[in-house]
């Protein structure tokens, strides 16, 4: 499709054009976070980091989102029924996210967009969102997307990618949609065969500093049980401190509890996200807890990913080689050690 | 798009309460709408989501047939907030439904075969949402010979006490009622536990299945005897409970393995679960 260039000192006027459009949101720096949120103006946009401190994920999967609302007024006709909440669907693009965050969308669809059930807020959130991804130049020593079926400047999942070159911007378009951003405002020139060699350039520096390689060809063809009962889990285990920030931080861990709040007579019902690190995740009334155990939430985070996902869908592990579970847990334990304990497992 | 997390709004018709001990009660609910009625069609072992605004929801077997029109029954335990709450509203209260969900009893499969039906304690409803399916005139030639074993602690304890009576009494279901002790000397039915009355009563394996619901310490001692009768594990049935939440296999929770009860269950065979790490 079109590719185009822009001078990299063009971009807030460009994003700027964009919200004539669309809602932008873009990665911003906020008491030293960068996260991704709703911007006003173009210059808001900091793509200085290699990736945000928490996913995107929260953009299509808010972190506590109304569902439902209800009144317990007993001289309403409407008591204890259900309604749904207007919400903004608006158009909306999401600028500057990578293309591992991209693809855990893709993955994430497998859930909640299924031939039985359509999870109506996250399908209307995808269709009314275009993705303009940003190419990563330098990787982090904790990134190994290339071995999870993404890279660097994969375009899967994308509509739109930019990368970094020089002074400019290199645009490719992908999608339809992207074209159909393309054809309401206007975006940069056309691109040069200078452009062309600089983003090779890139591209190719940038796979030579993906250090990190991890195996799963093997996972499928692991046995579910024997992989359940390794003795490597209490070791995996071991210095877990159940704090859930591997969770929190993961692009594609959607798991969610559903919870009522009241305030005076009238109420709503929340989807919040929950985690498998907690033990009332799975604990029955009757006080049963199929994993009561660290070491059962442990492994059914790993298994989950590594395993029952790869079983479920066929395409792969549900992880796109982000690193931000890596970076940001507490006691180091390291999902790329795990790949590598899961994949190489002999009994 | 439908949203399936949606309840339909129901009305309580009528709160029926089962055992002496007064934690299980039955609740009869009718739609408001009547299109959700007919939306809602299903077959006897799947669920629901009973949702109570401003407390929650929670998943329960439905324990009406759908021979039995115009009304859903689900029998349930007082247990947690959700299930309290409901304990304490009355006919004419509003809750919502949600529905029907996961798998049901494999009824194309048992076609033409008979039915042995297991149950004990409080995990008799879904098993009595199949005994009126199967007795329906429209259904009992459809299986071979019918037998129920079900057990409580004490005859106070039965759930669905006049339709046992009323099962006794039929000749094409034969009937093993047991309590694990009775102080009553009119008791005129079993006394034991329901594996032993199980061994005992020794139902035929031949052309047949069994349905067990109960209990896990009922169901890790009855399994042996079936297996001892001849039923192989791809004709023991069971239905599983796990903490859930959305119910359509979303939310994440309730997975053994990579099957999600929910979704993929909550029936499964015997030889299903042999296949699954063991984490229920």
């Amino acid at each position: 499709m079109t590719d185009r260039i822009i001078k990299k000192a063009d971009l807030p006027a460009l994003l700027s054009r964009l919200m004539d459009h669309y809602r932008v949101y873009a990665p911003v720096r906020h008491q030293g976070m960068t996260n991704f949120q709703e911007i006003s103006a173009g210059e808001q946009v900091d793509l200085s980091l290699v990736n945000t401190n928490l996913s995107p994920k929260s953009l299509m999967l808010p972190q506590s989102e109304s569902m439902f609302e209800f009144t317990l007024d007993r001289t309403s006709d409407q008591v204890g029924v259900l309604r749904e909440i207007a919400k903004n669907f608006s158009p909306r693009i999401i600028f500057g996210i990578r293309p591992c965050d991209a693809k855990s969308f893709q993955l994430l669809d497998l859930n909640f967009d299924t031939p039985t059930y359509r999870d109506p807020w996250w399908v209307k959130r995808r269709q009314s969102t275009t993705l303009i991804g940003f190419g990563c130049n330098a990787p982090c020593s904790t990134c190994f997307c290339t071995s999870v079926g993404s890279g660097p400047f994969s375009t899967d999942g994308l509509d739109i990618l930019f990368i970094a070159a020089g002074d400019e911007f290199a645009i490719q378009t992908v999608t339809e949609k992207g074209e159909q951003t393309f054809s309401k405002v206007e975006i940069g020139a056309e691109s040069s065969d200078a452009t062309a060699d600089a983003v090779l350039s890139v591209q190719e520096s940038a796979l030579r500093l993906m250090k990190s390689v991890v195996h799963s060809e093997n996972l499928k063809d692991q046995d579910e049980k024997t992989l359940f009962e390794a003795d490597f889990w209490d070791e995996v285990q071991f210095g877990c401190i159940n704090c859930g920030v591997c969770t929190f931080v993961c692009p594609t861990c959607w798991c969610f509890d559903i919870q009522d709040e009241v305030h005076k007579g009238n109420g709503m019902r929340l989807r919040n996200w929950d985690a498998c690190m907690f033990p009332l995740f799975t604990l029955h009334g009757s006080g049963h807890n199929p994993r009561a155990q660290k070491l059962q939430r442990v492994r059914q985070r790993f298994m989950h990913k590594l395993k029952y996902f790869v079983d479920k869908y066929d395409v792969g592990a549900a992880c796109v080689g982000c690193g931000r579970c890596v970076k940001q847990c507490p006691v180091n334990i390291d999902i790329r050690q795990v790949f590598r304990l899961m994949n190489d497992f002999k009994v | 798009m439908e949203n399936p997390y949606l309840p339909y709004p129901v009305r309580i018709e009528s709160v029926v309460t089962e055992t002496e001990d007064r934690n299980l009660k039955t609740f009869k609910l009718v739609f408001l709408n009547p299109e959700d009625s007919e939306k809602f069609v299903h077959s006897p072992g799947q669920f629901a989501e009973l949702s109570i605004a401003g407390k929650g929801e929670i998943p329960i077997g439905i324990a009406s047939a759908p021979t039995e029109q115009g009304y859903l029954l689900f029998t349930v335990n007082k247990v947690g907030v959700v299930t309290t709450e409901l304990h304490q509203m009355e006919s004419g209260d509003i809750i919502g439904v949600r529905g029907p969900l996961g798998n049901w009893y494999p009824w194309e499969q048992m076609e033409g075969k008979s039915v042995v039906i297991i149950g004990g304690g409080f995990a008799f409803t879904t098993l009595r949402a199949s005994i009126v399916y199967m007795l329906h005139p429209d259904n009992r030639n459809r299986f071979g010979d019918l037998t129920v074993i079900y057990g409580a602690r004490t005859p106070g304890m039965l759930l669905y006490k006049d339709e046992l009576v009323a099962w006794e009494e039929r000749d094409d279901i034969r009937m093993h009622i047991t309590v694990d002790a009775a102080d009553d000397p009119q008791w005129k039915y079993n006394v034991g536990f329901v594996p032993t009355i199980t061994q005992e009563k020794a139902p035929s394996a031949k052309d047949a299945y069994a349905i067990v619901c109960g209990p896990p310490i009922m169901i890790k001692f009855t399994l042996p005897i079936l297996s001892d009768l001849g039923f192989p594990p791809e004709r023991i049935i069971m239905s599983l409970e796990m903490r859930m939440k959305c119910g359509i296999g979303m939310c994440g929770r309730c997975n053994i393995g990579s099957e999600y009860v929910c979704e993929d269950g909550p029936v499964f065979t015997l030889a299903q679960l042999a296949q699954l790490p063991n984490e229920f």
